[in-house]
């Protein structure tokens, strides 16, 4: 594995001083068990929950009145490599359009797991999910569409894996149009056949 | 006599077609599925991805100071806000406190960004509509701005004309008293618009009562920038989470009352004027000092990861990155593209409308397809 890859993110944990906001406070309380770890860094505050208990937390989160995350600002995700037994985080970021306030809720996965998906919470997550399970090739248990959105459809593999390399697949177009062509119509002829 | 039983002389089946991604109306390369029960649309799917350049791989292995200048790539159109949002997310990352002068400059930047990018959509918002003066009247004054960038940076469109810890150059001697003359003219320019525009029958025809969505719906689907404004929504994040020097700012949010096209259009011509207003006071107030920042020669932000948004003129311009704190160019870089939630929204505003009316909510959502796609 290259050197760069060999680095699982730190997640923070709060510095003494800091108190935990009272958002996160009424998490803990509401959803007991859930927060299996409180992160903090340059004044973000992250939450990471297992997957199976995501749909009860994200839920907690947009109804509750001391929490009112209505807004879901960006659905991403990022992959760990080195991390090999979970190697995907899904990560939520919200916000709350009433009291100003946001929190990161981030998903632990293996490659082939699949994790809730949110639409039925946030409609916002519908494209967002889409470009997740495109780049990343992580499944979205529930998505009413989950199909690829950026990539062309018949698109093989996932870009913004880490294993993937930045040239792409290979270059039969650039190097030898003419056999992209050939492997083209080949292909076009089967499919009409 | 026996009579042959009425024939509907056409099928009344409801219809697919295709628009885009080389129709001039899409403003880029955006193809639409539009399913039409006769003239209705019942429902559509945006095609996107043609313009996938794959920015966000890219920047991964890049670095941290040539990123600023694929930002520029993103939206076109206002390449200083996607420097701007890039920049300050490294600085969160790295800590840095940023001089006020540089803050200044990129809050006058950022305005006349704002301004510029409200004048293009204007103008190809009213030509698509059928009022092609307004194009030649927009892209007059834009001309200006791209005037003052040219002056500050040397370039037009890709400014490339900020950095990590504060500003590449001082303001050029005499910049900022074209600035407010700039202002003036602008200012003495929008009550031409309105009138072309605001109180026009067949603009008004056009745009009240098309693609109405509600505050609750546009919170949902994730609107933001002035389309979830004009539902009603106060939220902008120049006032809730203030970067920049928009704390020091006096500047009014204008939110629309029922959420469609014309309040759209209402509230951007609103933005304008705030954002003169915004420009004026940051260049009254420019303070002198510093505008770089103590900043290593390797940039190398601590380990961790954050999320920043900023308020581009198209809505909420997030970045979220990851950094491994050894090497030189960051571990994760995501993009969230204001015009790409936006867009998402376009099904849910066309369902029932005009063909036509299609065009109109491709204009008032405003996207650039260079940030859609990335």
């Amino acid at each position: 594995m290259p050197e760069e890859l060999k680095f699982v993110p730190p997640d923070q944990a709060p510095p003494a001083e800091t108190p935990i906001p009272p958002f996160i406070a009424a998490l803990q309380a509401g959803v007991p068990g859930a927060v299996e770890q409180v992160s903090f860094w340059v004044g973000d505050w992250t939450v990471i929950v297992a997957p199976g208990r995501l749909i009860e937390v994200a839920t907690f989160l947009r109804d509750a009145p001391a929490c009112a995350f209505n807004y879901l600002s960006d659905l991403t995700a990022s992959d760990w490599p080195a991390r090999s037994d979970k190697r995907f985080d899904v990560i939520l970021c919200l916000y709350s359009i009433g009291l100003r306030h946001r929190l990161r809720v981030k998903v632990r996965l293996a490659d082939g797991e699949s994790v809730p998906s949110v639409t039925g919470l946030w409609p916002a997550a519908n494209w967002l999910e889409r470009e997740v399970y495109d780049m990343f090739g992580v499944s979205f248990a529930g998505h009413p569409d989950l199909r690829r959105i950026l990539m062309p459809l018949d698109w093989q593999g996932h870009p913004q894996r880490k294993d993937y390399p930045l040239e792409g697949p290979g270059e039969l177009l650039m190097e030898s149009p003419q056999d992209w062509l050939k492997a083209k119509q080949t292909a076009v002829e089967a499919d009409i056949e | 006599m026996e009579r042959e039983p009425a024939r509907p002389m056409f099928d009344t089946d409801e219809m697919v077609i295709n628009m885009g991604p080389q129709h001039p109306s899409t403003h880029g390369v955006l193809r639409l599925v539009l399913k039409l029960d006769g003239e209705r649309v019942v429902d559509c799917d945006a095609v996107i991805g043609y313009l996938h350049r794959g920015v966000e791989k890219l920047c991964e292995s890049r670095d941290w100071t040539q990123i600023v200048l694929i930002t520029d790539r993103m939206d076109y159109v206002a390449a200083a806000t996607n420097n701007l949002g890039y920049v300050e997310t490294v600085e969160k990352l790295m800590s840095l406190e940023v001089p006020r002068r540089a803050q200044y400059i990129r809050t006058i930047l950022s305005e006349l960004q704002r301004v510029a990018s409200h004048l293009l959509w204007l103008g190809t918002h009213a030509a698509d509509i059928g009022a092609l003066t307004v194009l030649l009247y927009g892209l007059r004054e834009r001309e200006l701005v791209l005037d003052l960038f040219e002056e500050y940076c040397g370039a037009r469109l890709t400014y490339n004309c900020m950095r990590i810890g504060g500003q590449p150059m001082d303001v050029p001697e005499g910049w900022d008293k074209r600035v407010l003359r700039f202002c003036e003219i602008q200012e003495q320019k929008l009550p031409e618009y309105e009138q072309l525009l605001t109180s026009n029958r067949i603009w008004m025809e056009r745009t009240t009562g098309v693609g109405i969505i509600s505050a609750a719906d546009a919170i949902g689907i994730g609107l933001c920038g002035p389309p979830l404004r004009a539902s009603g929504v106060v939220r902008d994040v120049r006032k809730d989470e203030p970067y920049a020097a928009y704390a020091e700012m006096d500047f009014d949010i204008p939110i629309g009352v029922k959420g469609d096209t014309y309040d759209r259009y209402l509230v951007r011509l609103e933005e304008f004027r705030q954002s003169l207003r915004i420009i004026r006071q940051a260049v009254d107030g420019l303070p002198e000092g510093a505008i770089m920042a103590k900043v290593p020669r390797m940039i190398k932000p601590p380990a961790g990861e954050t999320y920043h948004a900023i308020e581009a003129p198209k809505g909420e311009l997030g970045y979220f990155i990851a950094s491994d704190g050894k090497s030189l160019s960051p571990y994760r870089f995501r993009v969230r593209p204001p015009s790409f939630c936006n867009l998402q929204g376009l099904r849910q505003l066309v369902r029932g409308h005009l063909i036509a009316d299609v065009v109109a909510l491709i204009g008032t959502i405003d996207i650039v397809l260079g940030e859609v796609d990335r």
